[in-house]
């Protein structure tokens, strides 16, 4: 492979009981690419995680997803509140979900360790009041 | 084991059985989503009381055998077409959390 392969979702902000359609539309577009088991997983649920957090505290966004030969980095870029505190944000368990929310079954505080924890590089741009991108990696 | 062994074995209804074949290793009981996908493994069966439609998304990205919904709760139909559309089997049972993992765990031991 040469040219990067590019992937394009808009995330809607408006309904966050359905969400999570763009990172099942990604794992079957990997799925389909022949990519192994693991990696889909990876990519799949760190997607997921992300696209969540654009919905409850961003009203949506946009992730791009590109593939390379050694590596899937995914680009998930929102005009939200951006991140007061990152480092606070990074704890498990923290969370300003609302009670509304939670009561879907989000706002655990594992939305961004989970992130982490199933990419091999995480970064966040934040500036509050502007929007919050966050560009993670997976290796191949 | 195989979820339709399962089902003989433990008193559960088939909500949407499109994989009757998946194997089940291990369980995993929980509602939060995110800790859900922190903490399942692939293959588990997934036991949760937690019925929207994000459950089946979790399940599907988590690669898991089955969700088994405890305590009697039901799925809501756009739920039940997102499970059949992505080929995650849904079980269900009246019995609440507890009981029903006692209720699955020697089936699964005897066939690990």
């Amino acid at each position: 492979m040469t040219e990067p392969l590019r992937f394009h979702y808009d995330v809607d902000g408006e309904n966050f009981s359905s969400a999570g359609e763009a990172s099942v539309a990604l794992k079957q577009n990997l799925r389909k690419l022949g990519y192994s088991p693991e990696v889909i997983r990876k990519v799949s649920i760190a997607m997921y995680e992300g696209e969540i957090n654009m919905v409850i505290h961003a009203n949506g966004g946009v992730a791009d997803v590109e593939i390379t030969d050694d590596r899937i980095t995914i680009i998930l870029a929102d005009k939200g509140p951006g991140i007061a505190d990152v480092e606070l944000a990074m704890q498990e368990g923290f969370s300003t979900a609302r009670d509304n929310i939670r009561a879907l079954g989000f706002g655990a505080g594992m939305g961004l360790p989970n992130m982490k924890k199933y990419t091999d590089d995480m970064k966040i741009d934040t500036e509050v009041g502007v929007g919050t991108t966050i560009t993670m990696v997976v290796l191949l | 084991m195989k979820v339709s062994d399962l089902l003989k074995a433990v008193s559960l209804k088939a909500v949407v059985l499109d994989n009757p074949d998946a194997e089940i290793e291990g369980v995993y009981v929980g509602d939060l989503l995110s800790r859900a996908m922190s903490h399942l493994e692939k293959h588990n069966a997934w036991v949760t009381i937690m019925t929207n439609k994000n459950v089946v998304a979790v399940g599907s990205l988590s690669e898991v055998s089955c969700v088994i919904l405890a305590e009697g709760t039901t799925l809501p139909p756009d739920a039940v077409e997102a499970a059949r559309e992505n080929r995650v089997n849904v079980l269900a049972a009246d019995l609440p959390a507890y009981e029903l993992c006692l209720a699955l765990s020697d089936p699964l031991a005897s066939k690990p």
